[in-house]
């Protein structure tokens, strides 16, 4: 009986030679992900839980991204907290202004193919992107993984999204995750993992790829899965082995349901607010007024998304009186976008650029909206309240339609 | 009797020949600047106050969102959005996220002999350019607003006789802090300050307002430089013609004068939680910090920002310090990408920000936590000012900001140099 | 078998945890400050509203979106005896059964229930409501195991032998 990408890895990180899914299963942790927001309440509970010890100190990654720059007086007490654990626990991988976790996960070497990696933010679903079982947890489960080096999993079932061919012009990997969610629905993956393949995927950028498996929590999954390939290999910087070239998808795998695809039918869309799933085409929203545009986040703030914005706003403005924010997923991205003139593109359009980090995303700072202003942003989540108050709409967009509806200051397809 | 150039312009401003000071006047105001601390109070006002609202003149008045951006609450988006509003409604000039309120005023609108009232006390940076800015609350912004007048007391002038020139490694923002920490924080209370002197020819325009932002925290109504070459050369740069170039006559009175030799001026800090508690930077060397911070009204533009990055360049930033660098505006941070300045700075793990009044105002970017310690280009240095009032804040030049990042702690830049 | 009755508190489709409990109030020090803001962007007057013992329904997917473990907890702290929903997201699920916090997966209750009602749950039995019952499955062994530590936290001390 063949296997899942999922199912590999797992048995693999088990040493068994297959595990089916239903079942339930202790693996060993490859990675794991603190990020800034949860620190106190994992140092806490790793006391409270009397461990003195992380299981291994490389293993484990901090990273200060969600409260940076500190908006709040209180902020810089997670700093606080979170050096004097590394230095307690002998923690050697600390980020403290160098990006979004989920970025640096894969940018920054840490995470590999065939890994598995937890992560206290539900996005850790990231790392998929190239081939690793990773999932978000909460800071008691952490807290346990950091004194045990384990963690009881669910062995998912696996839904296969097939997308043969080619996508249009316009139309990025983030329509396709988008519209994926509103065929499944918020919750029409709940405990499964996404498998992507077919030719599409294949000509996809790893960046492409983290866009997609970034969002499939939002369908619901556990995890996302991409097979490694060449381009796997050159991001992270590695030759794939045996067991990691073979993370694919076995013609006889077991799949809960699969889902096929042509890349030439997608066209680009929206998430309406305030729910992920609520999916519209750009088109059918056209002319709707914005009072702001934010491009960023773990899900569409790399180098890829800020060159198809600066394309798009190359040699044009910002609308009056309409704000457009972007924000580099990472010091690596912002630098490479300041190397390659995309930041002073951006700029010159009237783009207010932020330092790397969570930014609006996260709804602390960066850009909160009020009652009944409008925002087109790229992130993941258009949460009721979010970016501001239960009356602010967030239409989440994929970074071309967020820069053609920053100039012309409604919603507008960039191709048009 | 003579004219200093500040009663020229309140006299120019009133229309009558001679103005003295203690005196009071009517004045036409020449251009009116708004930020995003009052402006919603203002319109406030102006909807629920005014039996008659109107604005009286819309091409005299500047709106500027500086100081939370981006908007880091529901509640301040609220109060930018009634600014953006009333901006398009009366077609009022609007910035947005482009820089704090005083480098957009320079860079784009303040030209000498104007008189400028600006709803932020550092509208006294305008005198860089031989104009006369002075900040005033929102009640007063509101009449200038509606009926394009208000009301001046003539203030006395101080005269502040500039020597020599300024040693390699002491800058502009040493020279001021010294001049505070003698003349005290209230030393020249409601005054005007003047600076002139043979001294003042190897200042820059940006030097000049690195000197003119601080007057009011040694209490000036505003400090003043005359129009020279140096100034009408930045202005024709910009495409701008003086309104008026005064200069002081011989025989005009001053309250009193002062003479600083410039050679004589060394690195200073001003301490917690005073600007006059100035004392040489030697004596805080040491002092662990938390937070550097570059950038601000004073001391954001291109020359501060390359006297950092020449000395962090090749250099990491220790992991216990965040190094806020903030260009004071987009055309300053543009031109720091083409210098190369902004990629030392990110190369050396310094946080970049978007130009904004940042931790100098202590709100969204940057704000330190409970006794935290921050050394700073801003303007002030006052309890809690930066964040929890329990933290400390210093104030030093750019280099000393820049060297103490460096190190961890609080730093001259010839002691980074040579150690 | 363990038998609690309460009244209930309705709510619908995907409550995300950004409702549950916002961004802007995650790193406040205690639960016990946050509780205040449960459910704000939605309902903000429900927080203050619950009592002790009071039982939350809901429709779908409740809890979906953000690990933020501060979501079980503020709702545990209001003192929700329990949340039966139609289905819940997964991460929530976890933190919630690390943290004690007892959820029930119920698929017809939601929609013939309103605001106000009164009902019985019988544990890993039944739900009794308008004098209907309704039935409820058990939750696998090893949450149990969890459960009857009384949580992840105090089943680590028993492992690290601190009780």
């Amino acid at each position: 009986m063949g296997q899942t990408i999922i199912e590999k890895i797992i048995a693999h990180n088990l040493g068994v030679q297959s595990v089916k899914p239903g079942e339930i299963v202790t693996v060993n942790v490859d990675w794991v992900m603190l990020d800034d927001i949860m620190i106190p309440f994992i140092v806490d509970k790793f006391h409270e839980m009397g461990f003195t010890k992380v299981w291994d100190p490389d293993k484990a990654v901090l990273i200060y991204d969600h409260l940076v720059p500190a908006s709040q007086q209180d902020d810089t007490r997670h700093y606080r907290t979170g050096d004097a654990f590394a230095k307690e626990c002998g923690l050697t991988h600390v980020h403290r202004s160098d990006g979004i976790c989920h970025q640096l996960m894969t940018e920054a070497g840490y995470v590999k193919p065939g890994d598995v990696v937890f992560g206290t933010d539900s996005h850790t679903t990231t790392y998929g992107c190239v081939g690793a079982f990773s999932t978000g947890i909460g800071y008691t489960e952490m807290a346990a993984i950091l004194g045990t080096g384990t963690l009881w999993v669910k062995v998912p079932e696996t839904i296969k999204v097939v997308i043969e061919g080619t996508l249009p012009e316009g139309v990025m990997s983030k329509d396709i995750i988008l519209r994926l969610i509103g065929d499944l629905g918020a919750d029409g993956a709940t405990y499964r993992a996404l498998e992507f393949s077919g030719s599409a995927i294949e000509q996809m950028s790893i960046s492409s790829r983290m866009a997609m498996a970034n969002m499939a929590i939002e369908a619901g999954a556990k995890c996302a899965a991409f097979t490694p390939d060449e381009k796997t290999a050159e991001y992270c910087e590695i030759e794939l082995d045996e067991f990691q070239k073979g993370l694919k998808g076995d013609a006889d795998a077991r799949y809960m349901k699969i889902l096929v695809y042509k890349a030439e039918d997608f066209v680009p869309v929206m998430a309406c607010p305030s729910q992920v799933d609520k999916i519209r085409p750009v088109e059918e929203l056209k002319g709707t007024r914005i009072d702001q545009v934010f491009i960023g986040s773990c899900t569409n703030g790399r180098l890829e998304d800020l060159q198809a914005a600066a394309k798009v706003l190359e040699g044009k403005k910002v609308a009056p009186f309409v704000k457009l924010i972007v924000n580099p997923a990472s010091r690596k991205i912002y630098r490479e976008a300041l190397a390659c003139g995309v930041l002073k593109t951006l700029i010159e359009a009237g783009a207010i650029v932020t330092h790397p980090g969570c930014g609006l995303c996260c709804g602390r700072t960066g850009g909160i909206l009020c009652d009944g202003q409008r925002v087109v942003a790229t992130n993941n989540r258009n949460f009721l309240g979010r970016m501001g108050t239960a009356k602010t709409e967030i239409y989440l967009a994929s970074p071309m339609t967020a820069a053609a509806c920053a100039v012309a200051g409604e919603i507008a397809v960039a191709v048009d | 009797m003579g004219m200093t150039i500040a009663e020229k312009i309140i006299a120019r401003a009133a229309g009558v020949e001679q103005v003295r000071a203690g005196d009071i006047h009517t004045v036409t105001l020449d251009r009116m600047m708004s930020n995003d601390g009052t402006t919603h109070l203002t319109v406030d006002m102006y909807n629920n106050k005014l039996k008659h609202p109107h604005v009286a003149d819309a091409g005299k008045m500047v709106f500027i969102v500086d100081h939370n951006v981006p908007s880091d609450s529901p509640k301040t988006a609220a109060a930018q959005k009634k600014m953006r509003d009333f901006a398009r409604e009366h077609q009022i000039d609007f910035w947005e996220g482009k820089g704090v309120c005083h480098q957009i005023m320079m860079e784009h609108y303040v030209c000498p002999g104007e008189l400028i009232f600006g709803a932020d006390s550092h509208t006294c940076t305008y005198g860089a350019l031989g104009a006369f800015g002075t900040g005033v609350g929102c009640t007063d912004l509101l009449y200038g607003m509606v009926t394009g007048t208000s009301w001046v007391l003539v203030p006395e002038t101080v005269k502040f006789n500039l020597t020599g020139r300024l040693q390699k490694g002491v800058y502009p923002r040493d020279l001021m802090l010294t001049i505070i920490g003698k003349i005290g924080a209230n030393g020249v209370n409601y005054q005007v300050m003047e600076f002139c002197g043979d001294g003042v020819k190897t200042l820059s325009v940006n030097d000049r307002m690195v000197l003119c932002n601080l007057s009011v925290e040694a209490g000036a109504k505003t400090a003043i430089f005359e129009a020279d070459e140096i100034a009408l050369e930045y202005l024709k740069s910009r495409g701008r013609e003086p309104k008026a170039v005064f200069s002081s006559d011989p025989d005009a009175a001053y309250a009193k004068e002062y003479t600083f030799d410039l050679a004589e001026i060394r690195p200073v800090v001003a301490k917690p939680d005073f600007v006059d508690a100035v004392v040489p930077a030697e004596e805080v060397c040491g002092i662990r910090i938390d937070e550097a911070f570059l950038g601000s009204c004073n001391n954001g533009r291109i020359d501060e920002l390359r006297v950092g990055a020449a000395i962090v360049k090749g250099k990491k930033i220790p992991g216990h310090v965040r190094f806020l660098v903030v260009p004071a505006s987009q055309e300053v941070y543009l031109q720091a990408m083409e210098e190369g300045l902004i990629e030392t700075f990110m190369e050396s793990g310094a946080i970049v920000m978007n130009p904004n009044c940042s931790v100098c105002w202590g709100s969204c970017q940057g704000v330190i936590g409970e006794g935290e310690v921050l050394i700073s280009t801003g303007t002030r240095n006052f309890k809690g000012r930066a964040g929890h009032p329990s933290s400390k804040v210093y104030l030093g030049s750019a280099a000393t900001v820049a060297a103490s990042a460096v190190r961890g702690e609080i730093c001259m830049a010839d002691c980074l140099a040579t150690s | 078998m363990e038998q609690f009755t309460g009244k209930v508190w309705v709510l619908d489709d995907d409550i995300d945890t950004d409702i549950i409990i916002p961004t802007e109030y995650l790193a406040m020090k205690t639960i016990e400050e946050m509780r205040q803001y449960a459910f704000s962007p939605l309902r903000p007057e429900l927080a203050s509203k619950i009592t002790s013992g009071d039982i939350l329904v809901a429709g779908k997917n409740f809890g979906c979106g953000s690990s933020r473990e501060q979501a079980p907890e503020v709702v545990k702290a209001l003192g929700i005896r329990c949340v039966i929903a139609k289905s819940f997201a997964r991460i929530f699920f976890r933190n919630a059964i690390n943290n004690g916090l007892l959820l029930i997966e119920q698929p017809d209750l939601h929609d013939r229930i309103k605001e106000g009602d009164t009902i019985t749950v019988t544990v890993n039995q039944a739900i009794e409501a308008g004098g209907k019952q309704y039935p409820i499955t058990s939750l696998p062994g090893n949450l149990v195991e969890i459960i009857e530590a009384g949580g992840l936290v105090k089943a680590m001390r028993r492992r690290n032998g601190r009780i």
